[in-house]
C-alpha cells in the first residue's frame, strides 16, 4: 500500500523527499516525541531483590503472623463443639434399626441417643446436622434447580426450568419446589432434650435466623397472588417427589413456610464439599448467669427419614459455639503460626547470606 | 460492488483469449503476428475511444479495468461473513469454535452455552474491529486516490476536462501539467518540452527522489504543436499487466502499419509525479489494478518468530497436559460412579428416568472436562501477544536514536511479528556498499594514459570533513579507519607532495585558474538546499594540482596556437581531454538548476557562449585526431610516460613555489585575464566556481575565511546512482562541466573551448551482466561518431584494442597503459577504493550504419528484446582505447565500526557480502573493524572443486592446531569449559572468498565442511557474490546450522537475501527503496542496528518471553483450581468459581498487565545494554526461555494452584461452606497470587504498571459485588448471590486471601531473591549498574568487559547447546 500513502502525501502537498524544495519550514518531520514514555524512560521502581532488600520483608511477615496465629488459635481452642453420629450403621447404635429406611416409608422411625457433655457451653449454641459423601456439589445436582421459581416467579412456579428435569413436573403438575435439590432435602428432625435427674427438659430450638438474610428475605419468594393463603398460592403444583407433604405445609407459621422455610432454604444453599454440616437450629443463651448449655447428660430424638446408607454416607449432629471466626478449625491458626515461623527463619537465613555475600552487590563487584 | 463482477469477468475473458492465443503468439516477429495476437492473451492492444476506434474499442478496451482501486478486502456487506471466514482459518479460533459446540451437546454441556461464545466472541470482535479498522483506512485512501481530479479527454465537449481518477479508463488521453500525480500507467505522446522529454519523480513507487526522464513515443516528438486525440489513430500493442518496473514492452503502429518500438522509457508508471514539464499527454495503457504500481504493491507481510514457534510447541504440550487432566476427570468420574452400588440420588439420572453407565459417563466426562478446563490452552495468549508486538512496535518506531535528521526518516517496522528475533540473531550478513559505507562516493584519484594522478589535495579536504564530523560525534578519539589508511598511502606514494601544504596557498592555486565564460547564469543561484547524492564531500572536488596542469595548458595552447607546444603535448593531452568528456558524458545524469526545482538546464543558443570561434575548438580537436590516426611516434608521450613519479612532481612543486609568490600569482591571473575579456559583465565574478567548492570544503578551517565568496551558480546533477554523480563532479572540477542533457544532446561547457555540444546517439543503459555503460555520441568537432565507456575493469580490460600483429608504436603505447593502468587499478582497490575503467572507441560512419540497423532490430522486437539488445551492446563495445581509470572512495557510515565490534562483543558473527572485488571489500573490512590487524586471513580462490575441498580442509586443520595450541593454557586454568569455537583468545581467523570460488563452496558436497570452517572464522567476507549467491549463503546457513540470521542491505541486489534471511533489515539509502520495500526492518543507517539489536531486540525478546511464560502459568494455575476441585465433587465438572467470573477472569481481570508487562517492561537500561553487548547474548541462547524453564514455570504454577486450593479447602473443611462462598477466597486469592506474581517477574514498575494491577483488583471486586448484589434469580447455574458481599465483612475471607497469597508466592520470591544474591545472572548484574554513580558504573563496566572474556562466555558456552559443529 506504499504507494498510496506516498500518493497521499503528495497530494497534501508535501513532496516526500524534498527536493527541489528549498526551505519550507513547515514540513513535519518524522521525528518521535521526545516522551519519557516513548522513549521508554518513564521513571520506574526497579526492584532488585537481593537478601539485603528483602530482609525486612521476611522479617515483618514472620512477626505478623505468629501473633495472627497464635490469636486465631487461642480462639479456635475456646471454641466448644460436640458431635455425634446418629448414622446407625453400627449395629449397637439405637438409630440401628432405621438405617434402611427409604423415601417413600409413610410411619417415621424415631430413635433416640444419649450424650454427656463434658464442658458447658457458654455462648449461644448452634445446631447443626452434618452428612458425609454426600456431594451436593455434584455438577448435575447443582443445576438442578429453579431460582426464579424460588423467587416466587409465578410463571416458573406452574413452568419450572428444564433444568429440573427430571423433577421437573410429577403427574402432569409441575414440582414446586423443583429440581433434584429439593427433592433430596434433609428431612431428619432432631429434638434435644436435657437430662435432668431423669427428667427430659426440652431445649428451645430456634428455627428461625439460621438461613442468610438476603436469601431468606431477597432471594426465596413465596409465589404471590390474592390473599396469603399458601394452599392457594400453589395451586396446581405438586410436592416433590420425595417430600411427604407439599411445601407450603413445612411450617406452620406463615413467615417460615412455603420458599420461605429457613431448613428449606439452608438446605438450597449446595455445600461445597462432599464432608458438609448445615445450620439446623439455634439455642440461644437465656441470660447471663446460666451458660447455654451445661455440662451434663442429654438426648437427642431423632425422626430418621433421610436415607444415606445407600451411598454410605453419615449423619451427625453437632452442637458449637462459634466465634468471629465461625466454627472450630485449628487449621488456620496452626498454618498462621508455620508460615510466620519459616519467614522469620528465612529471614535469618537471608540475613545470614547477606553478611556472607551481600558486601559485594553494594559495590557491584564482580564475583571472582 | 460491481468491481469483484466486473474483476471476474476479466479473469475469465483473459483465461479464454489465452488458450485461444497459445499457437498464434509464438512468432510475433513477423507482421502476420500482429493479426493473430490480437486474440492472444500475452498482449493487449489499446486503441483510443475515438473516431473510428469506437466500434472496436468496445470489444477490446472495455474488457481491460478501469482505474478504479479497490484494496480494501471487505465491503460492508461481506464484512462478517468474510471475516468470520478468514479468523476460522487460525486453529486457535477452531478450538474455541470447537469448544462452542460441544458445549451444545447436552450430555456435556459444563457451562451455559452462551457463556462459552464469550471468548470467542471476544477474541473474534477484537481481531474483526481491528482488521475492520484497518480496512477502512485502507478505504477511505482508495476513495481518496479514486476521486483525484485530472484531465481527460472528453470527446463530446472535444476538449480536455476534469475527471475522477476513478473514470479514466484504458484508451484515455489525459493531460497532465507539472507536479501533477500519474492516474494510470500511461504512453507518453506529447511534451511541452522541445525534445519529447518528460521527468517523472517516482518517490512515490520506490521512493527515489532523483528525476527520471521519460521521452515521447519516437515520432511525436516532432510535433510542434500538442498532440489532437481526434486525429490520433494509432493503435498501441503492448504486453499484458505484470508487475516488472523496469520492463515495458510493446509498440504502436500507425495506420500507415509503420511500427515504432515501446520501451519503459516510454511509459510514465502510475504513482510518480511528473516534474519540470509544463504539460505532457498520453494514453493509458494499464489502469487502477493493472498498473505495475498496483501490481508490486504485495502489502506487508508475514513471518513466524521463532519464540513463536518454540511457543506453539509448548502450546502442544499445553494440550497434552489437558488431555491428561481430562482423562484423569474422565476415568475418577468413571471410578467414582462405579463405587455405588446403586445409583446415589444426587446423581441425577436422566431425563428420561435412566442412568447411563460409568463408562459412558466417563466418556462423556471426559468433554465436559475439555469445556471445563478449556483456559488451560492460553487462546488469549494469541491475541495478547499480537497487541504485546504492536505495542512494542509503536515503541520501537518511535525510538528517537533511530531517527536520522538528514534524511527525516526513522526505523520503519514493516513486519509487525518478528520484532522478537531481533534479539536472537546468530548471524548477519550485510552488504557493504551503501550498508557499511554511505554509498556517497567521492572522487579520490585516477589514472590518465597510465599516469596517475593522486588528488592529494583533495585527500585533505577529505580529512577536514572528517575532523568536522568526529568533532561533532564528540568522540574524537576514533578516526575513520579508512581515512588514515588512505592518508598513509599517501604518504608513500606521492611522497613529494606530502610536505605540509599550505591550504591558503592551495585555494590561491585552484583558484588562480581562468574562469571560463560562464557569465550567462552567473550569480543567481545561492548553494543551499541538498539533493539526492551531492552533499558537499561529493560534490566538491579539489584538482590535482599536477593534472591541472596539464588540462590547463589544452586551453592555453589552443589559445596561442604554438605547434611546437602542442605537439609536446599531444596524445596524452588528448587522451586527458577525452577523459573528462567520457566523466562528464557516459552517464544518465539529469542537470537541474537548484533554485528553480527542477527547472531543466538549457542552452538556449550555443552561439552566445564560446569564446572562441567553433573553427578554433574544430582544429584543435582535429589536430588531436590527426595525431592519433597517424600514430606517428610521439616523443612527448614516452618522455611523459618513462618520466619518474618524483621528477614530475618536482615540476610540479617548482609550479607551486612560483604561484607561491605574489607577482606570479598576478601575472598567471593576468594571462588567464584575456579569456574573460570576451564577457565584461563577468569580471565582477572573481575566480571560480572551485575556490567556492574548495572553500565550502573547509568552511572550518580559519584560512578559508579570508574568502570573499560570491554566489555562483551550482548545476543540480541527479543521477541513478552515486558513482556517475561523483564522476560528473570531478570532471566538473576539471571545468570540464556537464551543462545540459536531452535525450538528443548533451552540452559540455569544456575549459574555457566553451560549449561543445555533442549529439547523442544512443545510451546503452549500466546493467549487471556487462557491468558497463556506453554512450554513443557524434564528435562536434570531429564529427565522427564515438562510444564512450565506462565499467568495471574485471570486463573492460577485456574489450580493450589489443596489440595483434601490428606492433606500431601506438599500440605499444596502449599495451603500456593499459599495463600501468591496471597496476594502478590493483592499488585502488588495496585502497578500498571502487574503481572504474573509462574507455572510447571511434566509429567510421559505416561502421556505425551496420550496427545501428542491428540494433534497430533489436529495439523494435517485442519479445527477445533484452537479449538482443545486451547482444546488440556487446557487439559495439570492442576494440576499446583505454582512456585512464578512476578510484571513488565509498566513505564508510558514521559508527560503523563501533556497531560491528559491538555486535561481535554480542556473539553475532558478521559475514560481509559484497559484489566489489576482493581487495576492496578486504580494505572495508579492515576499516570497519570486521578484520582486525592480527587475524589471521585464509583466502579461498581455487578454480576447482577438489582444490576447493582440499584448501579448505588445510586451512580447518591450521586453525585446529593453532587454537589447540591456544587452548592449552587455558585448560591449565581449570576452564574445563574452553569454547572449541572461533573466539578463543588470542587467536582469530578471517575467511576472504571469491565469488567465483563461492560457486564451488556452495555445491552441496562442500557445503559442510565450508560451514565448519566458517564457524571457525571470526568473520566471513565474499567478494564479488551475486545476488543469487547471497541469498544461497543466508539460505545456507540459515538451514544447516539452524542459526538466527540477519540480512542486512540497501539496495536491488540484497533484496533477494534480505527476503530469504530470518529478519530482513533494509537500510533506506541512496540506492531506492526496494531494499526497503522487502525488508522487515527498514533503517536509515548502519548504526541503528546496534540499538536495534541489542536493546530493542534484547527487550522485545526478553518481554515477550517473560509474558509468554507469564501466560502459560497464569493459564496452569487457574485452570488446576478448577481441576483439584474435581477430586471433591466426583469428577462431576462443577466449577466452585460462577462461571461468568471464570470466564471473564481471564478476559478482563488479568489480561491487562500481561499486555503492559509485555510491552513496558524493563530488564536492563538501555544504555547498559549498549555499553554491554555481551548481555546479548542471554536473549540469543533463548536463556529466558529454555524447556527446563516453561517446565519450571507449569510446575510453579502446579505448586501455587495446589497451595491456593487446599489453604481454604482446609480452612473450611467440614463446615457449613456452599459451594460458590468456597470459591470466592480461592478465586480472589488466585487474582491476587496472579497479580503479584507478575509484580516479582516485573523488572521495572511505572506509574502504568501500578495503575493497571490497582485497576485490576478494584475492577474484580466491583464487579464481583455489583454481581453478586444483582441477578438473583439468574437460574443458571445456582448464583453467587450476595456472596462476596458477606465475604468482605468476614475476617476469615481476608485471613485466607493472604496467607494463601503468602504462601503461594514465597518459592519464586525467595528463588528470585536467591538468584539476586548467591547466583547473579548477568542481567540481574547488569541491573546493579544501574544504581551506581555515573563514575562508578563507568568503573564497573570496564572491570566487567575484561571479566566478561574468561567468565561469562564459558558460563554462556555451558548453557547454550546450540552449536551444530563443534571440533571434530
Amino acid at each position: 500500500m506504499a504507494v498510496n500513502y506516498s500518493v497521499k502525501e503528495e497530494a497534501d502537498g508535501h513532496p516526500s523527499g524534498g527536493v527541489g524544495v528549498p526551505g519550507g519550514g513547515a514540513v513535519k518531520t518524522r521525528k518521535p516525541d521526545n516522551t519519557a514514555f516513548k522513549q521508554q524512560r518513564l521513571p520506574a521502581w526497579q526492584p532488585i531483590l537481593t537478601a539485603g532488600t528483602v530482609l525486612p520483608a521476611f522479617f515483618i511477615i514472620g512477626l505478623i503472623f505468629i501473633p495472627i496465629g497464635i490469636g486465631i488459635f487461642v480462639t479456635s481452642n475456646n471454641i466448644r463443639e460436640y458431635e455425634i453420629d446418629y448414622t446407625g450403621t453400627e449395629p449397637s447404635s439405637p438409630c440401628n434399626k432405621c438405617l434402611n429406611v427409604s423415601w417413600d416409608s409413610t410411619t417415621p422411625c424415631t430413635c433416640t441417643i444419649n450424650f454427656t457433655l463434658e464442658h458447658s457451653f457458654e455462648s449461644n449454641v448452634f445446631m447443626y446436622y452434618g452428612l458425609s459423601n454426600f456431594y451436593q456439589n455434584h455438577r448435575r445436582y447443582v443445576k438442578s434447580r429453579d431460582d426464579s421459581q424460588l423467587n416466587g416467579d409465578n410463571s416458573s412456579l406452574l413452568n419450572p426450568s428444564k433444568e429440573c428435569e427430571p423433577y421437573r413436573i410429577n403427574e402432569d403438575k409441575p414440582i414446586a419446589p423443583c429440581g433434584a435439590i429439593a427433592n433430596s432435602m434433609f428431612n431428619d428432625t432432631l429434638e434435644l432434650y436435657r437430662i435432668d435427674n431423669d427428667t427430659r427438659i426440652p431445649i428451645t430450638l430456634i428455627k428461625k435466623g439460621i438461613a442468610w438474610w438476603t436469601d431468606k428475605n431477597v432471594k426465596f419468594r413465596n409465589p404471590t397472588g390474592d390473599g396469603n393463603n399458601l394452599t392457594a398460592l400453589f395451586q396446581g403444583t405438586t410436592k416433590p417427589v420425595n417430600w411427604p407433604k407439599p411445601v407450603y405445609m413445612l411450617d406452620s407459621e406463615p413467615d417460615n413456610n412455603g420458599f420461605i422455610n429457613e431448613d428449606f432454604i439452608v438446605w438450597m444453599r449446595t455445600a461445597a464439599l462432599p464432608t458438609f454440616r448445615k445450620l439446623y437450629r439455634l439455642i440461644e443463651r437465656k441470660n447471663n448467669l446460666q451458660p447455654t448449655l451445661q455440662a451434663g447428660k442429654y438426648s437427642l430424638d431423632i425422626a430418621y427419614n433421610y436415607p444415606v446408607h445407600s451411598f454410605d454416607g453419615r449423619k451427625r449432629m453437632i452442637l458449637s459455639t462459634i466465634s468471629w471466626m465461625g466454627g472450630k478449625n485449628p487449621f488456620l491458626g496452626i498454618a498462621y503460626i508455620t508460615v510466620g515461623s519459616i519467614c522469620f527463619f528465612l529471614g535469618v537465613v537471608l540475613l545470614i547470606i547477606h553478611h556472607k555475600y551481600g558486601n559485594r552487590n553494594t559495590s557491584a563487584d564482580i564475583p571472582n | 460492488m460491481a468491481d469483484p463482477i466486473q474483476w471476474a469477468r476479466y479473469r475469465w475473458q483473459r483465461l479464454i483469449s489465452t488458450e485461444g492465443g497459445e499457437g498464434s503468439s509464438s512468432s510475433s516477429s513477423s507482421n502476420k503476428c500482429y493479426q493473430s495476437s490480437k486474440t492472444s492473451g500475452k498482449h493487449r492492444i489499446v486503441i483510443p475511444c475515438l473516431g473510428h476506434f469506437k466500434e472496436e474499442y468496445e470489444k477490446v478496451s472495455k474488457l481491460y479495468m478501469n482505474n478504479k482501486i479497490r484494496t480494501t478486502k471487505y465491503t460492508l456487506l461481506n464484512f462478517l461473513p468474510r471475516n468470520l471466514f478468514e479468523q476460522f482459518h487460525r486453529v486457535a479460533n477452531l478450538y474455541f469454535l470447537f469448544l462452542v459446540v460441544l458445549n451444545w451437546v447436552p450430555l456435556v454441556e459444563a457451562f451455559q452455552k452462551e457463556i462459552t461464545m464469550l471468548p470467542l466472541i471476544a477474541v473474534l470482535t477484537i481481531i474483526a474491529v481491528k482488521d475492520g479498522l484497518e480496512d477502512y483506512s485502507k478505504y477511505k485512501m482508495d476513495k481518496r486516490i479514486n476521486n483525484l481530479l485530472t484531465k481527460v479527454y472528453s470527446r463530446k465537449e472535444k476538449k480536455y476536462i476534469d475527471e475522477c481518477w476513478k473514470n479514466v479508463n484504458v484508451g484515455d488521453f489525459i493531460r497532465l501539467s507539472r507536479n501533477e500525480i500519474i492516474p494510470a500507467d500511461m504512453v507518453l505522446l506529447y511534451s511541452s518540452d522541445p525534445d519529447g522529454i518528460c521527468y517523472i519523480e517516482t518517490a512515490g513507487l520506490d521512493g527515489e527522489t532523483n528525476l527520471k526522464q521519460r521521452q515521447v513515443v519516437r515520432g511525436y516528438s516532432e510535433q510542434v504543436s500538442e498532440i489532437d486525440p481526434e486525429k490520433f489513430s494509432s493503435r498501441i500493442e503492448c504486453e499484458s499487466p505484470n508487475n516488472d518496473l523496469t520492463r515495458f514492452r510493446g509498440f504502436v503502429e500507425h495506420s500507415n502499419k509503420d511500427r515504432v518500438g515501446l520501451s519503459k522509457e516510454n511509459l510514465l508508471l502510475r504513482g510518480c509525479t511528473v516534474r519540470n514539464t509544463e504539460a505532457v499527454v498520453g494514453i493509458v495503457v494499464y489502469a487502477g489494478h493493472e498498473t505495475k504500481a498496483m501490481l508490486n504493491n504485495s502489502g506487508p507481510h508475514y513471518k513466524r518468530s521463532k519464540l513463536e514457534r518454540k511457543v506453539n510447541t509448548d502450546i502442544l504440550w499445553c494440550v497434552l497436559l489437558l488431555i491428561l487432566m481430562c482423562l484423569t476427570g474422565a476415568i475418577g468420574h468413571g471410578i467414582w460412579l462405579s463405587r455405588y452400588s446403586e445409583i446415589p440420588f444426587f446423581n441425577i439420572p436422566e431425563p428420561d428416568g435412566k442412568l447411563i453407565s460409568p463408562t459412558l459417563a466417563g466418556f462423556n466426562m471426559f468433554w465436559t472436562m475439555i469445556i471445563l478446563l478449556q483456559v488451560l490452552i492460553p487462546v488469549s495468549l494469541y491475541v495478547s501477544i499480537e497487541i504485546v508486538k504492536l505495542g512494542q512496535i509503536y515503541l520501537i518506531q518511535n525510538d528517537i536514536d533511530f531517527y536520522h535528521e538528514k534524511t527525516d526518516s526513522t526505523v520503519q517496522c514493516r513486519a509487525l511479528n518478528i520484532a522478537e528475533d531481533l534479539g536472537q540473531i546468530q548471524y548477519i550478513f550485510s552488504d557493504k556498499t551503501g550498508t557499511l559505507t554511505e554509498n556517497k562516493m567521492v572522487f579520490r584519484r585516477c589514472s590518465i594514459a597510465g599516469q596517475e594522478y593522486c588528488h592529494e589535495e583533495n585527500a585533505k579536504r577529505l580529512e577536514s570533513y572528517q575532523e568536522v564530523n568526529s568533532e561533532d560525534e564528540d568522540s574524537a578519539d576514533r578516526q575513520c579507519g579508512s581515512s588514515t589508511h588512505m592518508s598513509e598511502w599517501h604518504g608513500h606514494n606521492c611522497s613529494a607532495v606530502n610536505e605540509p601544504l599550505n591550504r591558503k596557498s592551495l585555494h590561491q592555486l585552484s583558484g588562480s585558474y581562468p574562469a571560463p565564460g560562464r557569465e550567462d547564469r552567473a550569480g543567481d543561484v545561492p548553494h543551499s538546499g541538498h539533493f539526492a547524492f551531492s552533499s558537499p564531500i561529493e560534490t566538491d572536488v579539489v584538482p590535482d594540482t599536477q593534472l591541472l596542469e596539464k588540462f590547463n595548458q589544452i586551453s592555453s595552447h589552443s589559445c596561442q596556437q604554438s605547434e611546437e607546444a602542442s605537439s609536446n603535448l599531444s596524445l596524452e593531452t588528448m587522451y586527458i581531454t577525452d577523459f573528462f568528456l567520457a566523466l562528464a558524458i557516459c552517464n544518465t545524469v539529469v542537470v537541474s538548476v537548484p533554485n528553480q526545482p527542477r527547472k531543466k538546464m538549457r542552452l538556449s543558443s550555443l552561439g552566445r557562449t564560446p569564446i572562441k570561434s567553433l573553427e578554433e575548438i574544430r582544429q584543435m580537436f582535429q589536430r588531436f585526431s590527426v595525431w592519433r590516426l597517424s600514430s606517428s611516434p610521439l616523443p612527448s608521450v614516452k618522455e611523459s610516460s618513462s618520466e619518474s613519479p618524483s621528477s614530475f612532481v618536482s615540476k610540479l612543486s617548482i609550479f607551486r613555489m612560483k604561484l607561491a609568490s605574489p607577482a606570479l600569482d598576478g601575472a598567471v591571473q593576468g594571462a588567464a585575464e584575456p579569456l574573460n575579456t570576451d564577457s565584461p559583465e563577468n569580471s565582477p565574478v572573481p575566480q571560480e566556481l572551485d575556490i567556492v567548492n574548495a572553500a565550502v570544503g573547509c568552511e572550518h578551517n580559519s584560512a578559508a575565511s579570508s574568502f570573499e565568496l560570491s554566489p555562483l551558480p551550482k548545476l543540480c546533477y541527479e543521477a541513478e546512482s552515486p558513482d556517475e554523480a561523483a564522476l560528473v563532479h570531478a570532471a566538473r572540477a576539471y571545468k570540464c562541466i556537464l551543462q545540459s542533457r536531452t535525450p538528443d544532446q548533451v552540452t559540455v561547457d569544456f575549459a574555457g573551448l566553451g560549449s561543445l555540444t555533442f549529439q547523442l546517439l544512443h545510451i546503452l543503459p549500466f546493467d549487471s551482466v556487462r557491468k558497463r555503460m556506453s554512450v554513443v555520441v557524434r564528435h562536434p568537432v570531429s564529427n565522427s561518431v564515438v562510444v564512450y565507456t565506462k565499467g568495471a575493469d574485471s570486463v573492460m580490460m577485456d574489450l580493450l584494442r589489443t596489440a595483434s600483429e601490428g606492433t606500431n608504436n601506438s599500440e605499444m603505447e596502449q599495451k603500456k597503459i593499459k599495463e600501468r593502468t591496471q597496476k594502478h587499478l590493483d592499488d585502488y582497490a588495496r585502497r578500498g577504493l571502487r574503481t572504474l575503467c573509462v574507455a572510447k572507441k571511434v566509429l567510421s560512419d559505416a561502421e556505425y550504419a551496420e550496427w545501428l540497423n542491428h540494433h534497430f532490430l533489436a529495439e523494435t522486437s517485442i519479445d527477445n528484446r533484452e537479449v538482443l539488445l545486451l547482444e546488440s551492446a556487446i557487439r559495439l563495445e570492442t576494440e576499446l582505447t583505454l582512456l585512464g581509470a578512476t578510484g571513488i572512495e565509498d566513505r564508510l557510515q558514521e559508527g560503523v565500526p563501533d556497531t560491528i565490534q559491538a555486535l561481535r562483543k554480542a556473539g553475532i558473527k558478521i559475514w560481509m557480502l559484497t559484489g566489489d572485488k576482493r581487495e576492496t571489500a578486504v580494505n572495508i573490512a579492515y576499516a570497519c573493524k570486521l578484520l582486525e590487524p592480527d587475524d589471521r586471513i585464509f583466502t579461498l580462490k581455487s578454480q576447482s572443486r577438489d582444490a576447493c575441498a582440499l584448501v579448505m580442509s588445510k586451512i580447518l586443520e591450521g586453525i585446529q592446531k593453532n587454537t589447540s595450541a591456544k587452548k592449552k593454557p587455558s585448560q591449565k586454568l581449570g576452564n574445563v569449559f574452553a569454547s572449541p569455537s572461533t573466539q578463543a583468545p588470542g587467536f582469530s581467523a578471517g575467511l576472504v572468498i571469491d565469488g567465483r570460488t563461492l560457486e564451488h563452496v556452495l555445491h552441496d558436497s562442500l557445503q559442510n565442511i565450508f560451514l565448519e570452517l566458517t564457524e571457525k572464522c571470526r568473520a566471513v567476507v565474499c567478494c564479488r557474490a551475486t545476488p543469487l549467491q547471497k541469498s544461497v549463503l543466508v539460505r545456507l546457513v540459515r538451514n544447516k546450522l539452524k542459526a538466527m540470521t540477519l540480512a542486512v542491505g540497501d539496495g536491488a541486489n540484497d533484496v533477494s537475501m534480505i527476503q530469504v534471511a530470518d529478519t530482513g533489515v533494509g537500510i533506506s539509502g541512496q540506492e531506492g527503496m526496494q531494499a526497503v520495500m522487502a525488508s522487515d526492518f527498514a533503517i536509515s543507517q548502519f548504526r541503528h542496528l546496534r540499538k536495534l539489536l541489542l536493546v530493542h531486540g534484547h527487550w522485545c525478546y526478553t518481554r515477550l518471553t517473560n509474558m509468554v511464560l507469564y501466560f502459560f502459568y497464569k493459564n496452569v494455575a487457574y485452570v488446576n483450581l478448577l481441576f483439584w476441585y474435581q477430586f471433591f465433587c466426583g469428577f462431576s465438572g462443577t466449577s466452585m468459581t460462577d462461571y461468568w467470573i471464570l470466564i471473564l477472569f481471564n478476559l478482563l481481570f488479568t489480561s491487562v498487565p500481561p499486555i503492559i508487562y509485555g510491552v513496558l517492561d524493563k530488564d536492563v537500561p538501555a544504555e547498559i545494554l549498549m555499553q554491554l553487548p555481551q548481555l546479548y547474548m542471554m536473549s540469543q541462547k533463548s536463556v529466558a526461555y529454555l524447556p527446563s524453564t516453561f517446565w519450571m514455570t507449569l510446575l510453579d504454577a502446579f505448586y501455587q494452584s495446589l497451595v491456593c486450593f487446599f489453604v481454604p479447602y482446609f480452612t473450611y473443611y467440614g463446615s457449613d461452606i456452599d459451594i460458590f462462598s468456597f470459591g470466592n477466597p480461592i478465586n480472589t486469592a488466585a487474582l491476587f497470587i496472579i497479580l503479584f506474581h507478575l509484580l516479582i517477574e516485573c523488572k521495572s514498575v511505572t506509574w502504568i504498571h501500578t495503575v493497571v494491577i490497582i485497576g485490576s483488583i478494584l475492577f474484580y471486586f466491583v464487579f464481583t459485588l455489583a454481581f453478586g448484589a444483582t441477578f438473583k434469580t439468574r437460574n443458571q447455574p445456582s448464583n453467587s448471590y450476595w456472596i462476596m458481599e458477606k465475604h468482605m465483612t468476614d475476617p476469615v475471607f481476608y485471613l485466607v486471601c493472604i496467607l494463601t497469597t503468602c504462601v503461594a508466592l514465597l518459592p519464586r520470591y525467595l528463588l528470585r531473591v536467591l538468584q539476586g544474591t548467591l547466583f547473579m545472572s548477568p542481567v540481574v548484574r547488569a541491573k546493579h549498574l544501574d544504581r551506581l554513580t555515573p563514575e562508578e558504573q563507568k568503573e564497573a563496566i570496564k572491570r566487567w568487559k575484561d571479566d566478561f572474556i574468561v567468565n561469562g562466555r564459558v558460563e554462556f558456552q555451558a548453557t547454550s547447546g546450540s552449536s551444530t559443529f563443534c571440533s571434530s
